[in-house]
């Protein structure tokens, strides 16, 4: 059986798809999970995590951003690229502070589970112990960058969401980071409310509501009960049902 | 005879804590009467259980914690090398843990925060025991000092958790953590 006009192929499944839809997209849609940390329904993608690489031919592409086309013969969940998503994993947490015991979002992080998923054992390459700059000046908000990924889900949220512009990405490389919209830089002096979307996107720990840390203990979180794979179909239906 | 011996041999297991809280350790005891079935099929060499000082040639070595002095470095060393079959044990143990949590600062200004400039410190004086190992810069994790051939994950790895690890092992077959028991908190 071959892809037809409207269809593309992930892993032998014929998937539909419309015009103007994603890879990542239509996949999702039709319940087939592409492994993915900066990606979330309902918001432009940015293609920056790289989790999402699938196979066409001999290309790597990153499904959140490429373009659906007819015919596609898609190669996504494969030993090879889940070794390679495995590896893109070890190396955010080995550049960022990492210490699950001690943070806040232990069980309802993305990154975590993404790893739990991948069946990541330990960091594989070296520490790089970050020093990077806490932000607990906002009364509700806290902003602890060790954490951050620079997934750049809370700048498109509070651009595009919550029409506040409140964050950006500065620097390149591995001299990027999150700064804050504000002339002191702090997140208190933004118009950030713990009711906004960028408030409550974060896949990490890295922006957190404050005295909501240990509500839900240990054990009984998200990810302690399901897997990354059905939250990311769920989130995707989730915003399907909001149309 | 020789055969017999050889199939009836029990493993020798040596365990430590480096710079952990004995959290793995009490954890390993949650495996509480199983431990005794485990019993029949290992006997302890180093380890905080039997108070034996230095490690003699074992089939599986515990590390738990990960590398903050000069001693860890050593014992660590004598583990790899008498340990044929060595797992890092813990989230410290893998990636430095909440003892890492120093490294984002400068180790002299940790020490003078604690023993100088802290709040209620009465008698201000940086510790400079001869006999106290001396601190490295930085809380390294173990793999980042010797080859480790199993990880534990877990803040502590749960006594199933332990189990699943050396079941196996003891009948010389590779462990599996499944996916679905992985958890680094
Ligand atoms: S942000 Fe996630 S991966 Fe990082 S320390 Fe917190 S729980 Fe662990
Ligand atoms: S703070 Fe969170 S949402 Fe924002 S870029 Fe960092 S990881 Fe992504």
């Amino acid at each position: 059986m071959t892809a037809g006009n409207d269809t593309i192929r992930i892993d032998n499944q014929e998937i539909p798809f419309t015009a103007g839809q994603t890879i990542m997209d239509a996949a999702l849609a039709a319940g087939v999970y592409i492994p993915h940390l900066c990606h979330h329904p309902g918001l432009p993608p940015s293609g920056n995590c790289r989790l999402c690489m699938v196979e066409i031919g001999n290309r790597s592409v990153a499904a959140c951003i490429a373009a659906a086309t007819a015919g596609q013969q898609i190669r996504n969940d494969t030993p090879e690229l889940n070794a390679a998503r495995k590896a893109i994993t070890q190396m955010l947490f080995v550049e960022g502070n990492h210490i699950c015991p001690s943070c806040e979002k232990t069980g309802n992080c993305k990154l975590q589970a993404m790893a739990y998923h991948l069946g990541m054992l330990d960091d594989h390459f070296p520490q790089f112990y970050p020093h990077r700059e806490l932000d607990a000046s906002h009364p509700d908000i806290l902003l602890d960058r060790s954490r951050c990924i620079l997934c750049d889900l809370c700048v498109r949220a509070s651009r595009d969401v919550d029409k506040k512009n409140v964050f950006a990405i500065a620097g390149r490389g591995t001299q990027a980071h999150l700064i804050v919209n504000t002339p002191t830089g702090k997140l208190v002096d933004s118009p950030m409310a713990k009711t906004d979307l960028a408030a409550n996107i974060c896949p990490v720990g890295a922006i957190l509501i404050k005295e909501k840390g240990y509500e839900v203990p240990i054990g009984q979180r998200i990810y302690d009960r399901q897997t990354i794979r059905d939250i990311g179909l769920y989130e995707q239906a989730e915003e399907k049902n909001k149309e | 005879m020789t055969t017999e011996h050889t199939t009836k041999r029990k493993l020798k297991l040596a365990t430590t804590s480096l710079a952990g809280c004995f959290g793995c350790h009490m954890s390993f005891l949650d495996m509480d009467e199983r431990l005794a079935g485990l019993l029949k099929h290992i006997e302890f060499d180093r380890s905080p259980f039997t108070d034996i000082k230095h490690c003699g040639p074992c089939d599986i070595g515990l590390i738990e914690g990960g590398v903050c002095n000069a001693e860890n470095v050593y014992v660590l060393r004598e583990f790899r090398a008498q340990c044929r079959i060595l797992v890092a044990v813990g989230a410290c143990a893998i990636n430095g843990g909440v003892p890492a949590m120093r490294n984002y600062f400068d180790l002299q200004d940790c020490l003078e925060e604690v023993y100088l400039r802290g709040t209620n410190v009465t008698h201000p004086h940086i510790p400079d025991d001869p006999e106290l190992p001396l601190l490295l810069d930085k809380v390294y994790p173990v793999g980042e000092i010797v080859p480790i051939d199993y990880f534990l994950s877990g803040c502590p790895p749960s006594a199933e958790a332990f189990l699943q690890l050396l079941q196996p092992l003891l009948v010389g077959e590779k462990p599996q953590i499944a996916k679905s028991r992985l958890h680094y908190d």
